[in-house]
């Protein structure tokens, strides 16, 4: 399930090591040294990517912010209050070194768990926010991420406020082993307590998304919105590639290819997210 | 006593206990503590995960044919085609009339490039939930059968949102209003696994295997060598004995001596068993009760801790709730 980027062809017994993608892990160190945009080089400052909502003002690619940036960019000033930082991961099966991993994220990010859980406004509208972060573990998800997420559904439904679900991961966390697979099915279980009391969820797909997300919570939204370029998937592109043996065609698995396939309601840029859930809050009020 | 001793009598409690409302976790934790030792070396281990992929052992449809009086082959997910990779019907099971799904691989290189070796694509987990649909409709039991490596990732199954199917699956399934078993007869692998793995009652087979990756991926993603996949599948802890320890699964069904390829009908009549002995329990329950029992199931599912610990309450307070719909 946890297709991370550059483990396939080691997976299928090809050695050559890959390069590691460097754009990723340093998109924002790139700016902060170089003073460009990594994406199209043209000149761009720390402080200028913090204004713009982190979105090249120059190409529009949208950086990947964690859920600190994301509430700061979205909610209405100091309207956000935390629920469940309270949960944390224990060695559930034992794997060796899991610990020092957690340890180690936990310093990154200064987060406790790869999700964010908290009540929030836009605009005014009350909502309840779950949060992913990719810079821990890759956002991965094991049993906390997965009891964060179903208690941010649940508290939706108990106090009947729309939940938004924003996404990104590499998939489930292994270290976890079998919990982490049953989180898929306990965070859509708690899916199908909203849907069956007709409370609004809105998921919102951001750079990237894959494995155990995608087939489970991240495709169960009533509106499924993505951000622009983003990928989103099931198996990471070299699994495929290797299983089909050929190139993948450009803009595979990109956030403009899954509205063609029907995956996605809509594109929405960063700076009109505030106002699309806004509008679709309004628009699906349970009468 | 040995493991499958004690997984007898771990059986024994839970149906006990299902019957009479008799308090039985000091014992149940005595048991399972006393079955997570006695650990199998990684190369004992290896042979175990290689006889879970035997292609001789019994598959989907053979299992089916063994345990029905008549059956019926349905296919289609009415939207884009056939997945034969993943089959369904209706079969006659002591009189009842029961929907059965499953991972169907093939038996030799012809048909399994038919079958996809039982990698399913989004056109087979649609189908599951159209027949899943139709046994809730016509109140039938669904019973599955899992065996997969994993749900297919090639370009099609991505174009036709395999993402998506799962996840429809894993939500409707637990709304369904009938009950619903589970059986792992070998592969259990990762999403293309609880595509279909939802259930009231989950059960392996005795030398099957269920995880969150294989251990060939976990090793060369973890371990960064793919020749450590014998340590990987020690270290995922992904045998019956760990599931039924870890409270997954509810039971292990026994095979015969050498394995379940050794013997397919005795295999199949060992599940027959145990399909009648949990439709007995199932089938004495409303609907409601069912849905709120396997979303409890689920929702409970995950080891973490919490400063105050509030998680039960949480549950208990919102199971009270009054639904508006």
């Amino acid at each position: 399930m946890a297709f991370f980027s550059g483990v396939v062809d080691r997976l299928l017994g090809r050695q050559q090591p890959i390069p590691r993608d460097l754009s990723f892990k340093d998109e924002r160190s790139f700016v902060a040294q170089k003073h460009a945009c990594p994406s199209c080089h043209t000149h761009l400052e720390a402080a200028e990517l913090e204004q713009s909502l982190y979105v090249c003002p120059q190409c529009r690619h949208h950086f990947r912010i964690n859920p600190t940036e994301r509430i700061r960019t979205l909610a209405d000033a100091g309207s956000f209050q935390e629920f469940s930082q309270e949960i944390h991961s224990v060695n559930a099966i034992g794997f060796p070194g899991y610990e020092a991993k957690l340890s180690e994220a936990k310093a990154a990010t200064g987060q406790g768990e790869a999700v964010t859980n908290g009540f929030a406004s836009i605009d005014g509208r009350k909502v309840v926010v779950s949060i992913m972060n990719f810079k821990f573990m890759g956002g991965s998800m094991g049993s906390v991420a997965g009891e964060k997420l179903t208690r941010a559904i649940l508290t939706g439904l108990e106090k009947d406020l729309p939940v938004i679900l924003f996404t990104t991961s590499g998939g489930m966390r292994m270290q976890e082993g079998i919990f982490s697979l049953m989180q898929m099915a306990k965070a859509s279980a708690a899916i199908a307590q909203l849907e069956l009391a007709r409370v609004p969820l809105f998921v919102v797909l951001t750079d990237p998304t894959y494995g155990g997300v995608t087939a489970s919570f991240a495709m169960l939204g009533d509106v499924i919105l993505a951000e622009p370029g983003a990928s989103i998937g099931f198996a990471g592109p070299r699994v495929i590639e290797s299983t089909i043996r050929q190139k993948l065609p450009e803009g595979f698995q990109k956030s403009e290819f899954l509205v063609e396939k029907g995956f996605v309601d809509a594109i929405v840029p960063r700076n009109e997210l505030r106002k699309t859930l806004a509008f679709l809050i309004d628009t699906h009020s349970n009468p | 006593m040995d493991q499958n001793e004690i997984q007898k009598k771990i059986q024994e409690l839970r149906s006990l206990a299902n019957k009479s409302n008799v308090d039985i976790q000091s014992d149940l934790k005595r048991l399972q503590e006393k079955l997570s030792d006695g650990r199998l070396s990684p190369q004992e281990l290896w042979k175990k995960i290689l006889l879970a992929r035997n292609s001789d052992r019994p598959t989907t449809l053979e299992i089916i044919q063994h345990i029905t009086e008549n059956f019926i082959e349905l296919h289609g997910d009415r939207a884009y085609g056939d997945d034969a990779a993943l089959v369904g019907g209706i079969g006659l099971l002591e009189g009842r009339p029961v929907t059965f799904l499953g991972h169907q691989k093939g038996r030799n290189m012809k048909e399994n490039i038919r079958r996809n070796y039982g990698w399913a694509h989004p056109e087979g987990y649609r189908k599951a939930l159209r027949l899943a649909k139709q046994a809730e409709k016509f109140g039938r039991p669904l019973i599955t059968f899992i065996d997969t490596a994993g749900a297919y990732p090639g370009l099609a199954s991505e174009e036709r949102g395999i993402g998506e199917a799962i996840a429809r699956n894993l939500r409707d399934f637990a709304m369904l209003k009938v009950p619903v078993l589970c059986f792992i007869i070998g592969e259990g692998g990762s999403g293309g696994a609880i595509g279909i793995g939802v259930g009231n009652e989950v059960y392996m087979l005795e030398n099957s295997f269920y995880s969150v990756i294989s251990p060939e991926g976990c090793a060369s993603i973890l371990l960064r060598d793919p020749n450590k996949a014998s340590d990987a599948a020690a270290q995922l802890k992904l045998l019956p004995s760990d599931l039924m320890s870890f409270g997954i699964i509810d039971g292990i069904v026994p095979e015969p001596d050498g394995g379940a390829h050794a013997d397919h009908a005795l295999t199949a009549a060992n599940i027959k068993t145990q399909i009648l002995e949990s439709l007995k329990r199932l089938e004495q329950k409303t609907g409601e009760q069912l849905v709120r029992e396997r979303m409890t199931k689920f929702l409970s599912m995950g080891r973490f801790v919490e400063e105050g610990g509030t998680k039960q309450n949480f549950f208990q307070r919102l199971f009270s709730l009054n639904r508006r719909a």
